[in-house]
């Protein structure tokens, strides 16, 4: 029945070279931890994206919770945090994930840059993962802000007088982020959500898309 | 990958024809050794790596709640901001002579723009054939000190901050105001004002202002009793004046500024009331 349906499908999507793309293929010895122990060190670009998808799965329920607004916005991260079942967990996972891919990114990045795996022909794929590296910065940037509290609105605050201190274009890119040059308060929070609930997440998986597709057209790089 | 002339394609569509296709991916053939197929045999180790990393991930976050602090008010001048801990070293940075005050664009855009830019265009910089570290010492050096600084920079930053005075901060530990509910003006309160103002004087989001930070004195509370302001209507309390007078003392002696609860319950407070200045600082 199944095979029926795969072929039905197959026949007019050529589905096959698609799950050949993503699952079929050999993994070399010199990256298997099961062969070589020390090989754990190609472990750190998975986490990253293992992490990546606990972050997206416990920012999908927090926006159940979560209101974008200055007066609600602390009461309902406060409300998630001691009233829901399971919502601190749901939050620390969302929190300390945060912190965690920021870790897994940088071993990775350290990883491929000492073994020089950005070289000839891999060097889009290293621009991407550093644009990759860039959106999370961003993310956690405009995450902080998110539960509204002392902490949030003061580092945003810093964080906004370091953009502005930008030379020319400063005062632009403050007004953009915080909706106002001067005032950090209820346009700041709710571009800020935007920008880490659509803007950055829609970036991040165009780049995810991109670096997995040209890891999978390159195949790893071999051993040193 | 094969592209552009010679291509054939199965209709008018964009699936190539079969036939046609030799783009099969290059084994690792290439590389000696023992391969292993990634599918199923690799993906199920990895799995298991990745359920190993789960429990640690959980018991972190089962260990250490994530932290909250007291609402944000822009109006507090005490607080030390502190960004989270993966931008301290930004932060740091801004603490050099050369790279604050007047030259803080040195440290906001000059160095780490130089530092992250070269890191987005290593391979166009980097460009000798040899991967092994020994042939790339400059490469290599510069990243080490990047990675040493940057580590230096936040362990320095993370060292100065006060933490024990930063626990003050969090939520668990913000003053909860109570009132006084032995006072004689209190059943006033509750009676009248209480479905606005709230339980304990803090304020109702989208109903009451809190009257905890007003500076306003005994007459006026009873004026805005009576008479209303901004929002406010009129005729808010009915009651005789001798209950009025209970109530405003009530909201005058029980904000914190005013020494606390219990100090001069009754008439002691009611012709001065420290601060003189009224009405504006509500609406």
């Amino acid at each position: 029945m199944l095979q029926k349906l795969y072929d039905w499908v197959d026949e007019r999507l050529d589905i096959t070279p698609i799950w050949r793309d993503i699952a079929d293929h050999e993994v070399p010895e010199h990256v298997n931890p099961a062969h070589h122990f020390s090989a754990f060190v190609y472990c750190f670009g998975g986490l990253t994206f293992f992490v990546t998808v606990i972050q997206v799965l416990s920012g999908m329920f927090l926006t159940m919770y979560y209101v974008p607004d200055i007066e609600n916005a602390f009461a309902s991260v406060e409300y998630l945090q001691s009233q829901v079942a399971h919502g601190q967990i749901v939050r620390g996972m969302h929190h300390w994930g945060a912190s965690v891919v920021i870790v897994m990114i940088f071993l990775h990045t350290l990883r491929v840059f000492f073994q020089g795996a950005y070289k000839k022909p891999r060097e889009l794929n290293w621009v991407v993962g550093v644009l990759l590296f860039f959106v999370m910065f961003g993310l956690g940037f405009t995450g902080y802000l998110l539960p509204w509290d002392n902490k949030a609105f003061f580092a945003t605050q810093v964080g906004l007088e370091i953009a502005e201190s930008v030379p020319v274009i400063g005062t632009d890119i403050k007004t953009l982020l915080a909706g106002d040059p001067e005032i950090v308060g209820a346009q700041t929070l709710t571009r800020f959500f935007a920008i880490h609930v659509f803007f950055l997440p829609a970036a991040l998986f165009g780049l995810m898309a991109a670096h997995f597709i040209m890891i999978r057209r390159q195949g790893i790089s071999g051993p040193l | 990958m094969h592209k552009g002339k010679g291509m054939k394609f199965v209709g008018d569509s964009r699936v190539q024809d079969k036939s046609q296709r030799n783009t099969i991916p290059k084994d690792y053939s290439e590389y000696p050794g023992r391969t292993e197929a990634f599918w199923p045999n690799f993906l199920l180790k990895e799995w298991l790596v990745g359920a190993v990393f789960l429990i640690g991930f959980l018991c972190l976050v089962a260990v250490a709640p994530s932290p909250l602090e007291q609402q944000a008010d822009p109006n507090n001048s005490a607080y030390i901001p502190l960004p989270d801990w993966y931008f301290l070293f930004l932060y740091e940075l801004l603490k050099f002579e050369f790279a604050s005050a007047n030259y803080v664009v040195i440290g906001t855009v000059g160095i780490p723009g130089l530092a992250f830019g070269a890191l987005l265009l290593a391979p166009f910089l980097d460009r000798g054939p040899g991967r092994r570290p020994s042939q790339r010492p400059i490469a290599n050096g510069m990243m080490l000190m990047g990675v040493i600084a940057t580590v230096w920079l936040t362990y320095v930053s993370v060292t100065a901050v006060d933490w024990e005075q930063r626990e003050q901060y969090s939520i668990a530990n913000a003053t909860e105001h109570e009132v006084d509910t032995e006072h004689p003006g209190y059943e006033a309160y509750s009676n009248n004002c209480m479905s606005c103002h709230g339980e304990n004087m803090g304020g109702n989001a989208g109903m009451g202002p809190s009257l905890l930070e007003s500076q306003m004195n005994v007459d006026a509370v009873k004026d805005i009793a009576r008479n209303g302001i901004g929002d406010m209507p009129a005729n808010q309390f009915e009651g005789s004046d001798e209950e009025l007078e209970k109530l405003a003392n009530f909201i005058v002696d029980n904000r914190p500024s005013s020494g606390g609860e219990g100090e001069g319950n009754g008439e002691g407070s009611g012709e001065g009331s420290s601060e003189g200045e009224n009405s504006d600082s509500e609406s």
